[in-house]
């Protein structure tokens, strides 16, 4: 909802036409601020912040960029995929395989093209792409959860060649990933030293900036591709594939190219989380990581980007602080002591809370944000009505509507 | 020659068990409109509880109290929140069985810890040969088992007021219900019966020649899945025919591995999931389900 008037120009604001315009208009300067007000803090972290939270933050950053692409192809196209694991794979490997150095590794053979690494990010990404493309034609004739399921395929698949191809991928036990690299400027802990205010920049600060830069660029992408046309015509298609094919919209090609878009940003996480590993195995990438990103857009409210946003950082950052703060929250523990371990405190959470929210509030925690919000702009108003935009920004038809869609004729 | 008859058998055996497991599927899928995610942990709950149970009860009511307990979590599952969701969209409902699924997989594990359970089957772990073709006594009786039970099944769904009923709300929901078909029941009724198919194949395929309850037969339920997908996932029939040919190139793929080398280690594994890609290829919906027609 938030991001609806963030950034619109007022006239497209769809608050609702009821709304009193004074009330539009004091929203309209203390959005843009907020928003402000929240980067300076991003950006000014690090200066502050032990290094625990920042490489968490960096891990949540890489959820994000994920977490909303898979938000692109379940929640805005209405595919259901369980294979974003193995997107992430790929992005990963190729990002190890391209910029990583060749060696021995024991009895491994460890090949390598020792590139830049921002070759091997980027053709991370393309690779990702391109599995997506191959996939799609597949996953175009599939209706539904014949897709959730054939999707399930490519995860063991996966997971196989993670296993057997050992000259890239290290095999079972996987291999290290090189550092993060740009014009010489290296994400790691020298190379050079840095100081800022006094403070060290290491590795995790500087990680933490490039996670913010390409979690900003893949939420803003995200927003105005389905702000856009692709966006409008996309959830047409989910709603009703006939209506949208009368409209004039390609679903087949619509659907393949959502499926490209949502898998290169998997790639882009895949690279996100090896950097943030610092190695990659093939036991990081199994359903269980789908699953986990499943359970963030569901979270997080289907169909909506911010929901994406919070969902990633709620699944995310909650196994790490669970096993930082293990001694202070209650049944969390070692399993010695008759607790649960942390990771299983938090699957325990996850798997609680889909149920609750698909039961009881199907928007996710974007919905919950919404209603919020929604009672702070209308004091005296209609608080249990719902928007009309509860299920993402466009899928029901507003006032505002309609020139946009004129333009898509 | 030999070889590939034993492997065929082996693989007609190990497919009788998938086609129990997918028959759980398509029951569940056909009444209630759920992919059920939850299969897996449910068979690792049979398996568990069977095995933990043995030891202090004997192994016949362990293995009946098992299969309770599964049913007892299906029915469970299915009254506290399928049938709360009905109407739900298809993704919705496959999401909040998987919710289900992490829930009670994460306590199984946690349980299970890194021992292994063993399953004490009085036939044992001896295998029975035909001339030079040999098959673990367990996939044997497994075999049997399955047939007979599949045929029950098969009949009870064509026979009895159950079957009729649920055959009646899968065709046309609304019409059965006007007809006074109480599809809550109808549906309660297929989750019991996946569970029982589920506690039953878990029993046979935790023995002989798998090493004992280990969460790895959680996957085996997940294989069961192409087998579901490539029959229809609508078709009972189908079940039965993509859970034998899973199971048979599975079987296939695992004996002529040192031919299959260059695929990887462990490629047997993966089969099932590649059979299910190539049918889906040509038959988006299944070797035997009902194609989706858009009228406009």
């Amino acid at each position: 909802m938030s991001e609806a008037t963030v950034t619109a120009p007022a006239g497209a604001s769809r608050a609702g036409g009821s709304a009193p315009a004074p009330a539009r208009s004091r929203r309209s300067w203390l959005k843009p601020l907020l928003l402000v007000a929240l980067l300076v803090v991003l950006l000014a972290l690090p200066l502050y912040v032990e290094e625990f939270w920042l490489r968490t933050g960096f891990a949540v950053f890489g959820a994000i960029v994920g977490a909303i692409g898979l938000n692109l192809l379940v929640g805005n196209s209405g595919q259901l995929s369980l294979a974003h694991a193995f997107f992430l794979a790929v992005g990963a490997v190729s990002y190890t395989y391209i910029s990583g150095e060749e060696g021995g590794l024991g009895v491994a053979e460890l090949g390598g093209l020792g590139l830049p690494p921002i070759v091997g990010m980027i053709v991370g990404v393309l690779l990702a792409g391109l599995a997506g493309l191959i996939f799609s034609p597949l996953a175009a004739r599939l209706r539904g959860i014949y897709l959730g399921v054939a999707s399930l395929a490519l995860v063991f698949i996966g997971i196989h060649v993670l296993n057997s191809w050992t000259e890239v991928t290290g095999g079972f036990n996987g291999r290290a990933a090189p550092n993060f690299e740009l014009f010489g400027f290296a994400f790691a802990n020298r190379d050079p030293e840095l100081y800022v205010l006094g403070v060290p920049f290491r590795e995790a600060e500087r990680l933490w900036y490039l996670g913010l830069v390409l979690a900003l660029a893949a939420y803003l992408f995200a927003r105005n591709l389905l702000r856009g046309r692709p966006g409008r015509a996309l959830q047409t298609q989910r709603d009703s594939e006939v209506a949208a094919s009368v409209m004039g919209v390609n679903v087949q090609g619509y659907k393949a190219r959502i499926f490209l878009v949502s898998s290169m940003y998997a790639g882009l996480a895949g690279v996100m989380y090896a950097l943030s590993i610092g190695s990659i195995a093939p036991e990081s990438f199994g359903l269980e990581l789908s699953i986990l990103y499943l359970a963030m857009i569901v979270l997080g409210g289907l169909g909506s980007v911010n929901g994406a946003v919070l969902g990633a950082i709620f699944v995310s950052a909650l196994p790490l602080v669970f096993q930082r703060y293990a001694d202070l929250i209650p049944f969390v523990g070692d399993r010695g002591s008759g607790g649960l371990a942390a990771g299983e405190a938090a699957r325990f959470l996850f798997g609680a809370a889909i149920v609750v929210v698909i039961l009881f509030e199907p928007a996710g925690l974007a919905g919950i944000a919404r209603r919020i919000t929604g009672r702070f702009r209308r004091p005296g108003g209609s608080v249990t009505q719902r928007p009309p935009e509860s299920h993402g920004p466009t899928s029901e038809p507003t006032p505002s509507d309609p020139p946009a869609q004129g333009s898509t004729t | 020659m030999t070889q590939f008859l034993s492997l065929l058998l082996n693989g007609i055996s190990l497919g009788a068990l998938y086609a129990l497991i997918a028959l759980g599927f398509v029951i569940i899928f056909k009444a209630s409109e759920v992919v059920s995610f939850t299969h897996g942990s449910l068979l690792l709950l049979g398996a568990y509880s069977i095995a933990r149970l043995s030891d202090s009860i004997g192994f016949l009511p362990a293995v009946l109290v098992g299969i309770l307990i599964t049913a007892a979590a299906a029915i469970v599952i299915e009254r506290l929140i399928i049938n709360r969701l009905r109407g739900a969209a298809v993704i919705s409902l496959a999401i909040v069985t998987i919710g289900v699924d992490i829930i009670l997989l994460t306590e199984l594990i946690r349980r299970l810890g890194s021992d292994i359970l063993n399953v004490p089957h009085p036939w044992g772990g001896e295998s029975f040969r035909i001339g030079s073709v040999g098959l673990s006594q367990n996939r044997l009786i497994a075999f049997l088992v399955a047939a007979v039970l599949i045929a029950a099944f098969f009949l009870a769904f064509k026979y009895s007021s159950w079957g009729i009923a649920m055959r009646a709300s899968a065709e046309d929901g609304e019409t059965a219900a006007l007809m006074g078909i109480r599809q809550g029941r109808v549906s309660a009724l297929a989750w019991v019966v996946a569970g029982v198919l589920a506690a039953v194949a878990a029993l046979f395929l935790v023995g002989s020649p798998t090493p004992g309850v280990t969460p790895t037969a959680y996957a085996v339920a997940l294989r069961a899945f192409p087998a579901a997908i490539l029959g229809g996932l609508d078709s009972t029939g189908g079940a039965l025919v993509g859970g034998l040919l899973i199971g048979i190139a599975e079987a296939m793929a695992a004996g002529y591995q040192d031919q299959l080398l260059f695929l990887g280690r462990g490629f047997s594994a993966v089969v099932p999931f590649i059979v299910m890609i190539i049918v889906l290829m040509f038959r988006p919906s299944g070797l035997f389900g009902t194609k989706e027609l858009t009228r406009v």
